[in-house]
């Protein structure tokens, strides 16, 4: 089966981005498949580099980036919700003469379309809202 | 075609489950999940609406580790069914379409 996974929770205040974490572990863990990854609204705040949480607790920045990696899936970031909320890439930040970028490696900035496309590509499309 | 309803807020500060069992059909599931456990208490406001749709087929099913790490293992309402995360994925697995009210 072919998952793709909606997550609006940014990793403090709400526990859903976590939620959603470990949802895709069990996923991955049953030999299924994780299409895509898309943050949306405040989700988008797990796609900054420039987070630096204490060594001792859950770096969820550095979760979704390995989880990403060793299993090749895609982490697509709403560039809409990203730019209202300070999350850039070098191109944007060169588009908005911004003095810095902050999307971490591994994300990508996309549009809703990806959303769209990962609901009619997947089997099952789970929300992990705020 | 049934529905997996999953719900992350409590029921003591949210309507959120309150829209959800309202329009829940009889061969779909609950999940609660996060805050989403504390309205598994036999004490919570939506406790008797939920014993009505489990009675009509309604399986109601509650996250354990979010039970546990809120303490309230030994207050749930005897007809919740507890589950973890690859219960979860199953769960997704069974119903067709997963409705995440939050």
């Amino acid at each position: 089966m072919i998952f793709s996974i909606n997550v609006q929770s940014p990793p403090y205040s709400t526990q859903a981005s976590y939620t959603a974490y470990r949802f895709c572990k069990a996923v991955l863990a049953q030999g299924h498949q994780v299409h895509r990854i898309f943050f949306y609204q405040d989700g988008i705040y797990c796609a900054t580099r420039l987070a630096a949480p204490p060594q001792d607790e859950l770096n969820l920045y550095d979760k979704w980036q390995n989880l990403a990696k060793e299993n090749e899936i895609e982490l697509v970031v709403c560039i809409a919700a990203a730019l209202r909320r300070g999350i850039l890439n070098l191109e944007e930040s060169i588009r908005y003469q911004k003095d810095a970028h902050n999307l971490a490696e591994g994300f990508t900035l996309g549009g809703l379309g990806q959303l769209i496309e990962a609901a009619v590509n997947s089997d099952r499309m789970v929300t992990f809202g705020n | 075609m049934s529905t997996l309803h999953t719900v992350n807020k409590s029921s003591f500060t949210h309507s959120t489950l309150k829209s959800c069992i309202s329009v829940c059909a009889n061969n779909d599931g609950i999940l609660l999940l996060e805050d989403g456990v504390f309205s598994a208490l036999q004490s919570a406001p939506d406790a008797e609406a939920l014993i009505t749709l489990n009675e009509k087929g309604v399986v109601i099913y509650a996250s354990q580790d979010d039970i546990k790490a809120r303490g309230l293992e030994h207050k749930i309402a005897s007809h919740i069914q507890l589950t973890n995360y690859e219960g979860f994925v199953s769960l997704t697995l069974y119903h067709k379409c997963i409705q995440s009210w939050y």
